[in-house]
């Protein structure tokens, strides 16, 4: 299935300054496994040294964070938008 | 460091200077403000504070402000309230009121956060500010752009009380409605600050906006004589303020201005928003993302910016974080009221709410100091309690119409009012 997915101005310095890039996939997964084999710069930006989305980083499938769809596992049909949204904190220590 | 200050990555410590970035472009994690304390140590001084006003400027060497800046308002100095009513229904002693319903100029803590944020918007040469809100930071964003010549455009989930969008408009800022929750409105935010040359206050400029929070916590400490609490309870949306807080006590003891002492965090949050109360109770690393649904709506932050970093501070400083339903939230509202003659908005039920929970649950102890942290005033959402006070029948303009009323009302007793 083709989705796009949108790519922060952060990220693509890693992407040649693509801000979409279209794959196939049938999750968002498999879409996020094929964006860092295409762009490996990227691949410790998206996950930590144990292979979890990181901690800073949300994911949204069309307008819905992944979280609330079972996580990055969840399905993806032809068409579908994949975001890629820096999280924003301000910290303490 | 050529100034006392810049921008560091919370996680890999890279520093970036001084910019409009809220994240580090190495590992995208969150940038926070990070001071040369040796240097602020030279120039810091408590009894420079003597002669100055009080409010938030007051502390002026402790925030992220350009050279040259000049205080453009009179935010903060709000104050520390002796709660010996409300304590003494809650069955402690020593319990204070930090009374940001006060604030000025738009009547929540957020007009701390937004004077220095709009600092750092001048000093970056923005002509256009703008947030995402909840309401309060709207209101905040709108007056002082309004004082200090931004222009501002300001992003709201559409199902906003009308007070808070009234409160809004009224000083011209551009309002745009959003088909969504908080969290949608924070993630088009995200991106419209990636897309657009604004300064969006809570988004690029965070780092800067988030220190204004602390003077919330300097002033808690100067008003209890330059001595840090037992406690403090803290209402929870984003998870920053309680971090800012416990990092304005930190700078405090290093600053040698205060003695050192554990002060333990307590979090309060909405049942129908509790994402860092849920983590804390169920000891979780990551918080999970919840859908709001709670009338405190300037609490109605699933997905927290700082949950993480929120739960934290609160296990470590022994503290603890809890959360009430909307029903314990209106009386709560109704208790601060009632109590200490303080109209706080839903956020203040919640925290009310919630430190009376944490007192019966003997988390918090009766002969330990504890400041109760309102930060919105009650008038902005009044919808939330409107229906606890029906009108009462009107009667006509004489005595033995009045009289009848009594009696109506309390009976006999009346006749003894009368003598």
């Amino acid at each position: 299935m083709p989705v796009t997915i949108e790519i922060p101005t952060a990220f693509r310095k890693f992407t040649d300054d693509a801000p979409k890039y279209s794959c196939s996939a049938t999750t968002v997964a498999e879409a996020l496994a094929a964006l860092t084999r295409q762009f490996p710069g990227l691949g410790k930006h998206v996950r930590d040294d144990q292979g979890q989305i990181r901690q800073f980083l949300n994911v949204y499938l069309n307008e819905e964070d992944i979280r609330f769809l079972g996580g990055e596992a969840c399905e993806v049909k032809d068409g579908d938008r994949v975001l890629l949204v820096p999280s924003i904190a301000g910290g303490s220590n | 460091m050529s100034e006392t200050y810049q921008l560091r990555c919370r996680e890999c410590g890279k520093f970036w200077g001084n910019t409009p970035k809220s994240f580090c472009e190495e590992c995208f994690s969150p940038l926070e403000v990070a001071y040369d304390y040796d240097a602020l140590k030279k120039i810091a001084r408590k009894e420079n504070l003597a002669s100055r006003d009080f409010n938030m400027w007051r502390y002026s060497e402790l925030l992220p402000l350009p050279e040259g800046f000049v205080a453009p308002n009179s935010a903060g100095g709000t104050p520390l309230v002796a709660a010996r009513h409300l304590a003494k229904n809650l069955g402690v002693k020593n319990l204070y009121v930090k009374n940001d319903a006060v604030c000025f100029p738009s009547l929540s803590f957020k007009d701390r956060v937004v004077a220095t944020a709009l600092a750092a918007a001048r000093r970056f040469e923005f002509r256009t500010v703008g947030c995402s809100s909840t309401g309060n930071l709207a209101n905040a964003v709108a007056a002082q752009s309004a004082q200090q010549g931004f222009d501002a455009c300001v992003f709201i989930p559409a199902d906003l009380e009308p007070a808070k969008i009234l409160n809004t408009a009224v000083y011209g800022a551009r309002i745009v409605r959003i088909n969504g929750n908080y969290d949608h409105v924070n993630r088009l935010c995200a991106q419209i600050a990636d897309r657009f040359q604004w300064g969006l206050v809570n988004v690029n400029l965070r780092p800067y906006y988030a220190e204004g929070s602390k003077t919330h916590g300097y002033e808690i400490a100067e008003q209890l004589g330059w001595t840090l609490p037992d406690n403090v309870v803290v209402p929870m949306a984003g998870g920053s303020l309680i971090g800012k807080i416990a990092k304005a006590f930190r700078e405090l003891v290093l600053l040698g201005w205060v003695k050192e002492k554990p002060v333990k965090f307590f979090g309060a949050q909405a049942t129908g928003c509790s994402p860092i109360s849920s983590a804390v109770k169920n000891g979780l690393k990551r918080f999970d993302p919840q859908k709001p649904n709670t009338i405190a709506r300037s609490l109605a932050i699933g997905n927290p910016a700082d949950g993480n970093y929120a739960s934290e501070l609160i296990r470590t400083s022994g503290g603890w974080a809890d959360d009430v339903s909307d029903p314990e939230i209106v009386d709560a509202i109704q208790l601060l009221a009632e109590t200490e003659g303080i109209f706080g908005e839903t956020a203040a039920g919640v925290t009310v709410g919630v430190t009376k929970k944490l007192i019966h649950a003997g988390r918090i102890g009766a002969n330990e100091t504890t400041v109760v942290c309102v930060t919105g005033n009650g008038l902005k959402t009044t919808d939330a309690i409107v229906s606890e006070y029906p009108l009462t029948e009107a009667i006509a303009p004489r005595l033995d119409a009045f009289e009848a009323y009594l009696d109506a009302q309390i009976g006999a007793s009346a006749a003894a009012a009368k003598v």
